[in-house]
């Protein structure tokens, strides 16, 4: 074992520490997440809307977001909010920002497809039999709203998730940048540190990602049968 | 608004527009092959080779680029594989857009309900026509849609290739921005230089989307 650079990693509490960094990245993408579901639901309600405007201003809202890449959004938030508004964001507090405004536009989309998916017969039945616009919502619409969402919101958790390593290029302290710091400070003792150390970042996000990819996958399955 | 900083700059931003293209579409090539290759490999259901394929796209689907950069730029030159900033964004595009396309194409096919090619092979067309002429025109109205989100999604990615040295449109402007503190003027030629690439991808996209949308059968 005395070779191998992967003992950089049980060497003081090395490993403990590339988890707290693994931990804020999850806590931005699930801050974010939470956000934008909660948000994305409202806008998917509005986005079925039949008044016009609305419908172009949700549009280029969604188009806007899809078109930039997340990088450039972030630098916009971190670098210009601090020039214009004079508020100087932390990086996490920007990162959750724009994942938060990226996701709900995704969100908005989602629950606007699943939302228009079901078929109008479903809501007449409901009102024939004597429910109200209420009792059809939460007795026939919803459920089965959630069923058909609910594999695609899981496949952007995942995306929320891989798109928080981001947040290392505006400074903020996560799981790639406390492995550079042990890269760094065994820079002499252990030269190869930089192939353990990522590659146990790789296998760590491939970790927490594949497990919520796979529920997608199966549910999608299920929900096709 | 400094627009003489902006005259002054232009060429810097249209050369990194030029190397993002660049890289996005030598990237983006790979991974067609490379989905094109893992999509046969599943449809035809190849032994060995069907396990490694899914592994990969399990892999690389689950993993975020920059990691994948990360390693393969700072990683891999410990064991003696040393790649320049330039192939190193290119192996990582291709390795990320790979397992997308893969899935683009397959779905594609696999859409096509078994029926359509029992049928064909029962009206006496060999399975070279079935494919040509049954399966392939309806897996495009499928897959093209897909393919083209897949290449706008690439060439977003692309821009976190400043984080291996890649002297692309993110890194021009952050360099800008550290060394003269324009950040407005540097920030607002990133945007426009994305949107340049972008928006025409974008609506060519959703043209050719509207276009395939014909030759779908039965709705």
């Amino acid at each position: 074992m005395q070779n191998l650079g992967i003992r950089i990693l049980f060497e003081g509490n090395n490993f403990l520490r590339l988890l707290g960094g693994l931990l804020v990245s999850l806590k931005i993408a699930v801050l974010s997440m939470a956000l934008s579901v909660g948000l994305g639901i409202l806008l998917g309600m509005v986005m079925t809307s039949k008044k016009r405007p609305i419908r172009i201003f949700t549009r280029l809202y969604l188009e806007t977001v899809r078109i930039m890449p997340q990088l450039v959004l972030l630098f916009l938030v971190y670098f210009g909010a601090a020039k214009h508004l004079n508020v100087n964001f932390s990086g996490q507090m920007a990162a959750v920002i724009v994942f938060t405004f990226w996701g709900t536009a995704e969100m908005g989309d989602l629950v606007r497809s699943a939302l228009e998916s079901i078929p109008v017969h479903q809501y007449q039945s409901g009102f024939a039999l004597g429910m109200t616009e209420l009792q059809v919502y939460r007795h026939i619409v919803i459920p089965q709203t959630i069923r058909r969402l609910l594999p695609s919101v899981m496949n952007l958790l995942t995306r929320m998730i891989k798109t928080t390593s981001l947040v290392v290029l505006i400074g903020v302290i996560e799981v790639v940048k406390v492995g550079k710091q042990i890269i760094d400070s065994s820079r002499y003792t252990v030269p190869d540190a930089a192939l353990w150390v990522y590659g146990v970042i790789f296998i760590l996000y491939f970790v927490i990602c594949y497990p919520f990819s796979r529920a997608a996958a199966l549910l999608d399955k299920k929900l096709k049968d | 608004m400094d627009f003489e900083f902006i005259r002054a700059y232009m060429p810097l931003y249209a050369e990194a527009a030029g190397m993002t293209l660049r890289i996005s579409f030598l990237g983006i090539l790979l991974s067609a092959a490379i989905g094109l290759l893992c999509s046969l490999v599943k449809i035809f259901k190849i032994p060995v080779l069907k396990s490694i394929a899914n592994g990969y796209i399990e892999v690389s689907r689950n993993t975020p680029l920059l990691i994948q950069l990360f390693f393969l730029y700072f990683g891999l030159p410990k064991i003696g594989l040393v790649l320049s900033s330039e192939s190193c964004a290119v192996t990582g595009l291709a390795f990320l857009g790979g397992s997308y396309m893969a899935e683009a194409f397959r779905t594609g096919i696999e859409q096509v309900p078994v029926i359509q090619s029992e049928s064909g092979l029962s009206l006496g067309l060999t399975k070279g026509q079935v494919f040509r002429h049954i399966i392939l025109p309806q897996a495009i109205t499928t897959s093209v849609p897909v393919f083209c989100a897949n290449i706008i999604f690439l060439i977003k990615e692309t821009s976190v290739f400043s984080a291996v040295a890649l002297a692309d449109l993110m890194f021009v402007a952050k360099d800008l921005i550290g060394i003269y503190y324009k950040t407005d003027e540097a920030l607002l030629m990133l945007v426009v230089a994305y949107l340049i690439i972008l928006l025409p991808i974008s609506l060519l996209c959703s043209w050719i989307e509207r276009r395939v949308r014909y030759a779908e059968f039965g709705n």
